[in-house]
């Protein structure tokens, strides 16, 4: 238990983020219309590609001779590339649908 | 500098998904979003330091990068608008396996010296929930892929809950295990927990029905989420911790918001798997029912005065949007109202049925929400249903002991008339047969989607 508030603690700031993006990721999703049900889903889903970030880094700071980071890295850094793009592109074709429907 | 780039990374994600929740303003806030991802990526490729060291490997990054963003792009362009839920689904599980890579990666690196790192149990902790979430998440959207394109089928037997709670209980179990006590035989724990992860994850999923993909997905979306803050947690990364926990939070109320639109609880989606227990209805003896022909279709239909047209997965499947579109104009040029009564979870996901019939040029103000549409099928000569089945079952009303019970439905069967387009007098995806069929108001249109709408414009266009 002590273990886990020093590191609270350590990362007050990071905590902080923590609970405010919870109660802002509820905010901004509580009145959608059920329309928006799946390319909301999907733009999400793209947006926690983030993890890309953590990819890169890990990559970035493996050593040459490891190569069991260095290959699974890689991998990582490809499939989080892939939830990345291939994310917004397809809530894009989504969302496509709904323009070419207002500009008529 | 980078941490300015992040701070903007994680605006731009609080906008974007903000403006993603309206109509008006969704596509611009994908973009805004993507934008934001690009510039944190780049960001984080020149400008990350750690004690003063850039990051090197640069040849394998890039690599990495454009291997994965070719893969994305096209298996994103390429995709039909019917499989994107299963795309998504891909999508999410690739995030998920991510972030449990590079939980193992770092996990890697503290293994041999766990006892002389400081704050090694919150940074132990903070890599075994991200390895496990991920893995979970990934596993998870596995199967709920092969679920979304029949690959894989429901399967469930007795005591599967248990045995479920049972891996989760050991996973927890181990991980604060390892954690307090720092073992000297944490490589072989770490590996039994993240093999129970994914066997977890199947397990999670299998037993649940295939209509209900669309909660588990946007669940497992919310899971990634939660995995890439972990991320953040460990590299002292705001703008991973910002978006992740958006995504958390954010999935968390959607998939909630879906369960709303189905009228059950999440709880009732995990557990009460649809097929478990099918005691009534079954065996009930369900009569004859009525076949119409295409010309006596194209007739009723041609000289009613309002039709709506409900349409479902057969239409997803066949395509037929723009054959459809094609028959509500023609009928409008004749002076009949033609309206959609969109359910909220008509076909596989919420909002599909708005996406595709929104491919076909369908103008917006002619899709109807349910309640809408409930208000008006009483003065709706004739409902046209293609390849809808549980949506507009009339035992989500009256049969408590159906699995569907409770589910608000499209009350078709106040029209005047009811037309059933289907393949065949199989069941829909919650596997249950359908009363509505059997009504003397309702006649059934036998053949493809997209064929018997060509066939009707034609009829309409030759012989009336």
């Amino acid at each position: 238990m002590e273990a886990v508030f020093s590191f609270l603690e350590q990362h007050l700031e990071l905590t902080y983020i923590v609970i405010l993006s919870i109660f802002l990721g509820v905010e901004v999703i509580s009145r959608v219309p059920s329309v928006l049900h799946t390319p909301l889903m999907s733009g999400a889903n793209a947006i926690h590609g983030v993890v890309i970030i953590g990819a890169i880094i890990v990559m970035g700071q493996a050593s040459d001779e490891n190569y069991l980071a260095l290959i699974l890295g890689f991998l990582a850094v490809i499939l989080g590339t892939i939830n990345v793009v291939g994310g917004f592109v397809v809530t894009d074709r989504m969302l496509e649908m709904f323009k070419s429907k207002k500009t008529k | 500098m980078l941490s300015l780039i992040y701070l903007i990374g994680s605006v731009t994600f609080i906008v974007g998904l903000k403006m993603l929740s309206n109509p008006a303003t969704a596509r611009k806030g994908n973009a805004i979003a993507a934008g934001g991802m690009a510039l944190a990526i780049l960001g984080t490729i020149f400008l990350y330091r750690h004690n003063g060291q850039g990051l090197h490997n640069y040849g394998w990054i890039i690599t990495g990068l454009v291997v994965g963003g070719v893969i994305g792009l096209i298996s994103a362009r390429r995709v039909k608008m019917t499989a994107m839920p299963e795309m998504v689904s891909l999508f999410n599980g690739m995030g998920g396996a991510c972030a449990a890579l590079i939980s193992v990666v770092e996990f890697e690196h503290m293994a041999g010296t766990l006892a002389d790192i400081p704050d090694v149990r919150g940074q132990l902790g903070i890599i075994f929930a991200g390895m496990i979430i991920g893995a979970v998440s990934f596993a998870g959207s596995v199967i709920a892929w092969g679920k979304l394109n029949g690959r894989i089928r429901d399967i469930s037997f007795q005591g599967q809950h248990i045995l479920n709670l049972s891996v989760l209980a050991v996973i927890v179990l181990l991980t604060i295990f390892v954690t307090v006590t720092l073992p000297s035989a944490t490589v072989a724990l770490f590996a039994s927990v993240l093999v129970l992860s994914l066997i977890y994850g199947v397990f999670f999923v299998l037993p649940i029905g295939g209509a209900d993909m669309p909660v588990v997905i946007s669940l497992l979306n919310s899971f990634t989420g939660v995995a890439a803050a972990c991320g953040g947690f460990l590299y002292n990364n705001p703008v991973m911790l910002t978006g992740g926990i958006l995504v958390g939070s954010a999935g968390t109320i959607l998939t909630i918001l879906m369960c709303k639109a189905m009228n059950r609880s999440l709880k009732n989606v995990l557990i009460g798997a649809f097929g478990g227990a099918k005691a009534g209805g079954v065996a009930k003896e369900q009569g004859a029912y009525k076949e119409i022909s295409l010309s006596d279709t194209a007739v009723v239909m041609a000289y009613a005065h309002k039709v709506m047209i409900v349409p479902g997965y057969g239409l997803a499947v066949a395509q037929a949007q723009h054959a459809c579109h094609e028959l509500e104009t023609l009928l409008e040029g004749r002076g009949v109202e033609v309206r959609y009564a969109i359910h909220p979870v008509a076909g596989r996901m919420p909002g599909h049925m708005n996406v595709l019939l929104a491919e076909a040029d369908v103008p917006y103000d002619k899709l109807l929400e349910m309640e809408q549409a409930n208000g008006q099928f009483n003065t709706t000569d004739v409902v046209l249903i293609l390849g809808a089945n549980d949506v507009v079952n009339p035992a989500a009303k009256s049969d408590p002991s159906s699995p569907i019970y409770g589910m608000p439905i499209l009350e078709v069967e106040n029209a005047r008339s009811v037309i059933v387009n289907k393949r065949s007098m199989k069941p829909g995806y919650a596997g249950i047969e359908n009363d509505l069929f059997f009504q003397p108001k309702t006649s059934m249109l036998f053949g493809d989607a997209k064929q018997v709408l060509q066939q009707l414009v034609a009829e309409i266009v030759n012989s009336l």
